[in-house]
């Protein structure tokens, strides 16, 4: 496998060579799905790259000083010390897709933001399911050292010959004093694909954590409950998740965070949209020391009466003078809102694609244009299944 | 510009309005009185076009039968509505929805800033609007979409003394009529006048910055009373809905309809 992988240094100055196709493993269709999860074939404005198809990685590599990018396997070659990173915001007995990947985890992303380092572009990393009825399981790790920047976007997917698979990804990231880490995921599978990422974060004092989440495409069942534990004065964690339905789909996703030092921060934003399929939207945030703040919103909208949203918000203080909220709400599109909008001249098509892009409508760098078509398709196939 | 025959209006099995007859002519600004509940904003929100409202009779716009048009070809057509009550709308921005609605050339801002909304304009619509920005931001949705016809339901409810000079400007400016001065109040000066309106007061309030040609009372869901809005407004200030009525059941069904 090894001879295949274009390891690259940052010597070799700010720009990738684009992802080549390479029959029989990767065509034209598969740049399409890669480019629809915000992967830039052309690797242009990226700070680094790590490409992995099945179980081969094709590109792993840094254009930015302070910058490593590579497999996971091989790094644990390279550092002694990152077993102590390992199996440490995930725990391996956690359940039994971890255990899975303890013993059959095959690469993954190793990426490290040196102290001080302030990464100017994106990272973009690809977990690529390319062969129909693989498995693909990798274990990644991301380290942002004290007061070094990251923005990464994974885009996830599996390939146009794929139907059915399975794709379980560990993740463990550690935010280090003062550090920040942009981390914005992009799902697209195919009908009958599992999906089960399992994702811990350790949060240091002063560091911060922005999780963006996107899954607008069929999916067989996804299921993940991502954590973060903040255990430092002044740490914050953000989730925000969009998740669109289709039929058939089931998506049970949420996010935790665990507050455990003072003065620590979160929020946890989802909007969920059904087309047909089922959401089960989780958020669970756990206050431990007096004084911290949290704020959990769940939005979901009903376009189709066949879909089901079961938000589940959850708040737990197990100290004195915790400050915890939450607001849930989920329905159909208020009729007065088409109808305000059709009053000024918009036809009804129009006014439902706009109360959704609006309704969807949370900050997230990096999203690829062509998603926001995806969304609007996806509402106007439910709308028409609807008539 | 306008014309009614035969108006029938039915919301959830119940008859809100019967037999309106009305007709409203290019550059007629038209005022509709009558008390809470007696159908004023079930009239408006027909002529827009809304579903809940099942209508019978005919509609006529520019000429065109509009009875069976669905809303936004109304608006296309050129009726626009200042909503009584508008819903918010959360992830859309004022200047978003402007952008939507407004006709080519429209200087957005500068109509933003005569209206004191200008910053608003990145604001959700609606969202955590006071009673008197509801109706600034209304008016400013109008003013952008250039309707040939206003509805305007309730501009003075809720708006303060300092803001309803402004309110009054504004829908002279989108009625293409200027403010009546003292002195030529009552004179009546017809102006080149294109648009026209159709305003629900309850108050009268807005007469006084607002000049009207017709005044009509609407009450138990029929037009009646059709006359000069400031003398039906005085009738109303001195003698109460009540007398309007039996004024009304003294004059025979076919007065009821105008033809001005």
């Amino acid at each position: 496998m090894r001879e295949n992988v274009q390891i690259l240094r940052r010597d070799q100055g700010v720009s990738f060579p684009a992802l080549l196709l390479d029959p029989p493993l990767m065509d034209a269709g598969d740049l399409d799905r890669m480019s629809s999860v915000g992967v830039d074939v052309q690797c242009r404005g990226r700070s680094g790259n790590f490409v992995q198809v099945d179980h081969r990685v094709l590109q792993a590599g840094a254009a930015e000083p302070g910058l490593e990018v590579m497999s996971t396997s091989e790094a644990l070659q390279a550092y002694d010390w990152l077993t102590e990173y390992r199996w440490r915001a995930v725990s391996a007995d956690k359940d039994e897709f971890t255990r899975y990947a303890r013993e059959h985890a095959r690469h993954g992303y190793f990426i490290r933001v040196l102290p001080g380092a302030r990464i100017n572009h994106p990272l973009q990393a690809c977990l690529y399911l390319g062969e129909d009825g693989l498995t693909q399981c990798v274990h990644n790790i991301v380290i942002v050292e004290e007061g070094a920047e990251l923005n990464i976007i994974t885009g996830c997917a599996s390939g146009p010959r794929v139907g059915s698979g399975a794709h379980i990804g560990v993740s463990e990231f550690y935010v280090r004093k003062g550090a920040k880490l942009n981390f914005t995921m992009i799902h697209s599978w195919a009908e009958d694909v599992e999906v089960r990422p399992r994702t811990g974060t350790f949060v240091d004092a002063g560091g911060t954590f922005i999780s963006n989440y996107v899954c607008t495409r069929p999916v067989r069942h996804l299921q993940m409950y991502p954590v973060s534990h903040l255990r430092g004065e002044g740490a914050v964690a953000r989730y925000q998740s969009i998740l669109v339905a289709p039929p058939g789909s089931r998506m049970d996703v949420g996010s935790r965070v665990v507050l455990e030092a003072p003065a620590t921060k979160s929020e946890i934003i989802a909007r969920t949209i059904t087309t047909g399929g089922e959401i089960i939207s989780r958020g669970h945030l756990v206050g431990r020391v007096p004084g911290v703040k949290a704020h959990l919103e769940c939005r979901g909208l009903l376009l189709a009466p066949e879909g089901l949203i079961h938000a589940v918000p959850e708040l737990e203080a197990q100290a004195e003078g915790v400050e915890m909220s939450h607001e849930a709400a989920v329905g159909k599109i208020a009729p007065e809102e088409i109808e305000y909008l059709m009053a000024r001249g918009l036809s009804a098509e129009a006014a439902v694609s706009t109360i959704v892009r609006g309704f969807l409508n949370v900050d997230i760098p990096g999203l690829p244009p062509a998603l926001r078509d995806e969304i609007d398709r996806a509402v106007a196939l439910s709308r028409e299944q609807g008539a | 510009m306008l014309t009614l025959e035969a108006f029938d209006v039915v919301v959830e099995d119940r008859q809100i309005l019967r037999n309106i007859h009305l007709s409203i002519k290019p550059g007629e600004t038209h005022v509709l009185f009558g008390p809470n509940g007696h159908g004023k904003s079930t009239l408006l929100n027909a002529l827009m076009g809304f579903p809940r409202y099942q209508v019978a009779g005919h509609c006529w716009f520019k000429g065109l039968d509009i009875t069976s048009l669905p809303v936004h070809e109304r608006a296309r057509a050129g009726i626009g509505l200042m909503f009584q009550r508008p819903p918010t709308i959360r992830g859309l921005t004022m200047r978003e929805i402007l952008k939507l609605c407004a006709a080519d050339g429209v200087p957005v801002e500068d109509l933003a800033a005569e209206l004191r909304l200008e910053t608003f304009l990145d604001r959700d619509v609606n969202d955590g609007f006071s009673g008197g920005e509801l109706k600034r931001a209304e008016l400013l949705q109008l003013l952008v979409q250039r309707p040939n016809l206003a509805l305007i339901d309730e501009p003075e409810s809720g708006v303060d003394l300092e803001n309803i000079g402004l309110i009054g400007r504004a829908i002279n400016e989108l009625l293409g009529r200027r403010e009546p001065r003292p002195a030529d109040a009552e004179c009546r000066l017809k102006q080149a006048q294109r648009n026209a309106g159709l305003i629900i007061t309850h108050t009268g309030h807005i007469l006084n910055y607002v000049e009207a040609d017709v005044g009509h009372v609407l009450y138990e869901g029929r037009l009646a009373c059709t006359g000069n809005p400031r003398e039906i407004l005085s009738f109303i200030q001195k003698n109460g809905y009540g007398e309007c009525v039996r004024c009304l059941n003294h004059q025979p069904e076919e007065r009821s309809r105008v033809d001005a």
